[in-house]
């Protein structure tokens, strides 16, 4: 008995030490980006003394040089804007397509299911040529509308709300037809509340996607006034790749909101991620 | 509309609304997804010209050139890549994520969130930055790696290595992500076929092989497929790590980069829809392999 609780402890304290080891790796390279952005330019390139933490003072104003130099106010607003228009328009659009394929009988389910289907298995790729081509032929590069483009529908959505419709009880329509709701009220009403976690899962999930976007913000929006954070990110590593400290301070800026975001609400961060991923 | 015989009047009224609630969806990828896919496999039998427009049909020149003609060597190259990333990538990420996933579902673990919280932060942040960061930490003369183990390594410009570098990179990102979903699928097995076990003196390892890996079976199939096929679209890091100029390029570029260089940069959407279309391809068949090895590998009850 006593030697199986030492294994045991044994044990425990070997599966923490990996786990704590995995946890320095994931979190050097945020560490780094942090100490590398509050240091002058000369102690980043400095290696003989290497130094690992800020020498001569945390240079905290590097941050706000980058934020003035890069204009961040406009990234983040473009940012934040796309966000909100894109989990707006999937919400809105999934689950009133969820709740047909979901609850309702109608003629032809299968076959434009199948479609809904269909989008997920092909590789997005193969649509960034005819939507760009369509955005720039409606003379739209370089607006909000040309970012929220592509996320206006959404085949995942609509799979994850309709699942999420099919998971609830059985009487729930026959019972609110019965007080005389259409099937507009049913919906609005009883149905579309009781899926709130489907669709926070799909919100975090568009929002998460869309902030981590490079290509389309790259290709429709390529002004350093329209575009969004990840695709400034692109283009001031071609312009300034030297200054260290500078980089390194752009980046943190770029992650640290949706970091924050993360830490405090991450059960339902990772839970909206996850999850729906693993419904696929 | 011509109803089928048999409708009653409220069957009628419950597809009406129906068809108002998928309207906007099924317009939406129509408009968005499928036009684009018949679109973009026209553009690929055409050469593009200015700007995008006039576009001249010039039957499989495009794939010609791909397969065997002056572009055959780069993009069969670029294929190359992105298999070797995917072969990075895959299996590190998933074993790596489900050896963590097993230790977090331990009874009375502590710590759970916090080490859960971690590993799971790569997933909410920008490829972009993350990519920005690991190639300073990567710098041949002033990264964090090199100092820190004494060695000057040239791990993203040096050709014989540099795919390796990225690959780790792609590794530590998704790490979290297939570790939470292993975790969903671990909570699913039942306890009592581990007290089970334990009654009959199975060790912790004879169970894990017995037990959890073939319950498991399902969970991890689909973890392997999207992670085969996300591996196979690999952009972000790469596009951000590996600069234009830098002589490894050749040797670490993915499909989609090609197919970025291509149709983006130089404004060849022909060239580049037929890209894609080969990756598309590709995708399918790899898609079709995997299909008949769940029927073989994949445990239902």
């Amino acid at each position: 008995m006593e030697s199986a609780k030492a294994r045991d402890r044994l044990n425990s304290v070997i599966i923490h030490a990996i786990l704590v080891i995995f946890s320095i790796i994931m979190i050097v390279p945020f560490a780094w980006m942090i100490l590398t952005a509050l240091k002058t330019n000369q102690e980043a390139i400095s290696v003989s003394p290497f130094y690992i933490f800020p020498h001569n003072g945390w240079h905290w104003e590097n941050f706000a040089t980058v934020w003035k130099s890069y204009n961040f106010l406009i990234l983040y607003k473009n940012t934040l804007l796309m966000i909100f228009f894109r989990v707006l328009c999937a919400c809105l659009t999934a689950t009133m397509a969820g709740y047909a394929f979901g609850r309702l009988k109608f003629p032809g389910k299968n076959a434009l299911f199948s479609l809904v289907l269909i989008q997920m298995m092909v590789p997005s790729q193969i649509f960034i040529i005819p939507q760009y081509l369509m955005v720039s032929s409606l003379g739209m590069l370089n607006t909000m509308f040309g970012l929220v483009f592509p996320g206006i529908v959404t085949a995942f959505g609509t799979y994850l709300l309709k699942t999420g419709y099919q998971g609830l009880p059985r009487d729930l329509e026959e019972a609110a037809a019965i007080d005389g709701c259409n099937i507009g009220q049913q919906f609005l009403r009883i149905m579309m509340p009781l899926t709130r976690s489907s669709m926070v899962s799909l919100g975090i999930f568009t929002a998460v996607f869309a902030f981590k976007d490079l290509m389309w913000p790259m290709i429709v929006c390529s002004q350093a006034t329209t575009t969004t954070l990840s695709a400034a990110l692109a283009k001031m590593q071609g312009q300034y790749s030297s200054d260290y400290p500078a980089m390194m301070a752009a980046a943190a800026l770029a992650v640290l909101p949706m970091v924050i975001i993360y830490i405090i609400f991450q059960k339902q961060f990772v839970e909206g991620i996850a999850t729906s991923g693993g419904k696929l | 509309m011509k109803e089928k015989k048999g409708m009653t009047k409220a069957e009628k009224n419950t597809a009406m609304w129906a068809y108002l609630f998928v309207a906007p969806t099924m317009i939406g990828l129509i408009v968005l997804n499928f036009y684009p896919i018949f679109n973009t496999i026209y553009q690929a039998f055409c050469k593009t010209g200015d700007f995008g427009k006039g576009n001249t049909f010039v039957g499989f020149a495009n794939f010609q050139s791909l397969i065997v003609g002056n572009n055959s060597s780069e993009f069969w190259q670029s294929l190359l890549n992105t298999v070797k990333y995917a072969i990075i990538e895959v299996p590190f990420s998933i074993v790596i994520a489900l050896v963590l996933a097993v230790f977090l579902n331990r009874k009375k673990m502590h710590g759970v969130t916090v080490y859960r919280t971690i590993f799971f932060l790569p997933m909410v942040c920008a490829p972009a930055a993350v990519a920005m960061v690991w190639k300073w930490l990567y710098n041949q003369q002033f990264g964090l790696i090199n100092n820190l183990f004494g060695t000057s390594i040239a791990w993203i410009s040096n050709p014989s290595i540099a795919w390796i570098s990225v690959g780790i990179i792609g590794v530590w990102s998704i790490i979290g992500y297939n570790m939470v979903l292993f975790i969903s699928g671990l909570q699913e097995i039942p306890g009592d076929y581990y007290e089970a076990a334990e009654i009959d003196g199975a060790t912790g390892i004879r169970q894990f092989f017995s037990i959890t890996i073939p319950l498991l079976s399902p969970t991890t199939f689909f973890i392997v497929q999207t992670r085969i096929i996300g591996a196979l679209t690999v952009f972000d890091l790469m596009f951000m790590v590996m600069d234009k100029t830098n002589q490894a390029l050749p040797k670490v570029q993915s499909v989609v980069y090609v197919f970025y260089t291509y149709a983006f940069t130089n404004g060849n959407k022909g060239m580049g829809a037929a890209v894609v279309c080969l990756l598309l391809i590709f995708i399918l068949i790899i898609t079709l392999i995997l299909q008949s090895c769940e029927k073989k590998f994949v445990f239902y009850n």
